[in-house]
């Protein structure tokens, strides 16, 4: 299972990797495994503020539509508009092609409460 | 369903683990959900070949020389017209015509008949056959001494070519890799195919005889996210989802299985009414008109700005590449591409019936 060290995680499987105010989020390798092959992905529209905990997009895989939540609060500044062509660039490289939004951050203290690789190794039993 | 207890194991559980496959829940079973990804395994099984541990389906025998007056009594189909070594689809159904259970009827020999029913009913149809016998028969439940496994795909036969000489839905006893068993052409893909029953003890070598077999014709092992993609692509239907005990054959469109005329069976008075008097609600399969959300089971279906159905099943056609569902509407909107919407999270997305099944099935 890949867990790249650098990341952060939230319990419900999506990553967080922060640049400056800014943080690029997506969902995990363990998750995109789990949904089996994502056929659609539902992301906010660019300038909707999220709120650490929501949900805020919908990833549709061949078994059924899972609820992405926002791991932190703010206004989203760019989507992968990628996926809507693409959407198993989700499966083929969920920390990298398969990005799903980037926030720009309200309160970054909120990076704080996020699972450490190690964690979240453990959350998945991995 | 029992889901207190720890779900069964197939006897194909260890190399299911050893194939790295994401496991699933399903009727009570510990079941692959899919091995290399739903999609890849779905195209294998439609261009070259695929296996599926179907060893969950329930096995029931009925034998004895009572054994074709008892089954014909329960079942919708004709047993009299079923000759030995062949198989037909049926019903099990109640008085008012909904249905208890649908299954593949084997006759193996003149007096005995082995059931493959769906997991989840299997303990159900056990009772109902006991109950409902009108004479003495042998009933007994084989399930967990069967190893099931269902050959998938048009590269099939030449994987098995012994069994290239049966027709479709034909049975007949079958040896491989030393261990005899029997195989059927059969399944539930739309493909060519088979498939084989085997003693449990026997499981193993099955397995890795096929596998083997394969390797040459890009055979893969399948999982039931596939497996319930490849049924829905055909518009084959699946209980607790197209078809319950409050829905009737004659509904769902499958009164081809269903011998109206043979003598007095369980639900017979109910069907033959329907049939006359038509029904309030039909089985449709349809498309959405582009790429987008998917159609799941309890979707509404809207026509001309009103509810006029429900999804029973929904999901992505890998061969369309769409959203595709079955669902059960008011026949008015039943005709072939009549426009309907489908509600996705509180949204319409446009859809069109179409006629079944949705892809083009293996002659």
């Amino acid at each position: 299972m890949n867990i790249p060290n650098q990341l952060k995680y939230t319990r419900s499987h999506e990553w967080v990797r922060a640049e400056g105010a800014e943080a690029v989020v997506g969902i995990t390798d363990h998750a995109q495994r789990e949904l089996t092959d994502v056929v659609y992905v539902e992301l906010p529209q660019v300038g909707k503020r999220v709120q650490a905990g929501a949900a805020c997009a919908v990833v549709e895989s061949v078994k059924a539509a899972s609820d992405i939540y926002a791991p932190v609060s703010g206004e989203v500044v760019s989507i992968n508009s990628a996926l809507a062509t693409a959407p198993e660039l989700v499966n083929r490289d969920p920390y990298g092609n398969g990005w799903m939004f980037r926030v720009r951050m309200s309160d970054p203290t909120e990076l704080g409460s996020l699972l450490s690789a190690e964690q979240y190794a453990q959350h998945i039993g991995a | 369903m029992a889901s207190n207890h720890a779900p069964q194991r197939t006897p194909f559980y260890a190399a299911h683990r050893a194939l790295g496959a994401t496991m699933t829940e399903f009727a009570g079973w510990e079941m692959p959900l899919q091995y290399s990804g739903v999609v890849a395994e779905h195209l294998a099984v439609r261009r070259a070949v695929g296996v599926f541990d179907i060893s969950h389906m329930g096995v029931l025998l009925v034998a004895g020389p009572n054994a074709q007056v008892v089954l014909n009594a329960l079942l919708t189909n004709d047993v009299a017209q079923l000759q030995s070594g062949h198989a037909q689809y049926t019903f099990i159904c109640n008085e008012r015509g909904g249905v208890v259970d649908d299954l593949i009827l084997y006759r193996i020999e003149p007096s005995m008949f082995l059931l493959v029913v769906n997991a989840i009913n299997m303990e159900k149809d056990f009772n109902w056959i006991a109950a409902h016998a009108t004479q003495p028969v042998v009933l007994e439940n084989r399930t967990t001494q069967t190893a099931a496994l269902a050959l998938q795909g048009p590269a099939a036969a030449r994987v098995l070519p012994e069994a290239a000489g049966l027709s479709r839905f034909q049975i007949a006893r079958f040896t491989l890799a030393g261990c005899t068993g029997w195989t059927a052409r059969t399944g539930y893909t739309g493909e060519d195919g088979f498939e084989l029953f085997f003693d449990v003890a026997d499981a193993e070598k099955v397995w890795r005889e096929l596998l083997e077999r394969g390797k040459p014709f890009g055979l893969v092992p399948a999982g039931l996210g596939a497996r319930d993609s490849l049924r829905l692509e055909m518009c084959y239907p699946l209980y607790g989802h197209e078809l319950d005990e409050n829905t009737t054959p004659v509904e769902a469109g499958l009164s081809q299985f269903v011998a109206f005329d043979k003598g007095p069976f369980i639900g017979q008075p109910a069907l033959l009414q329907q049939r006359k008097n038509g029904v309030s609600r039909r089985l449709i399969a349809f498309a959405m008109d582009y790429k987008g959300p998917l159609p799941r089971m309890q979707c509404k279906i809207f026509a001309g700005g009103q509810p006029v159905g429900t999804v029973t099943s929904g999901s992505y056609s890998p061969m369309l590449d769409v959203g595709i569902g079955l669902g059960y509407a008011e026949p008015a909107v039943a005709a072939i591409g009549t426009q309907i919407q489908v509600e996705i999270r509180g949204r319409l997305y446009p859809a069109k019936v179409k006629p079944r099944p949705l892809v083009k099935k293996h002659k």
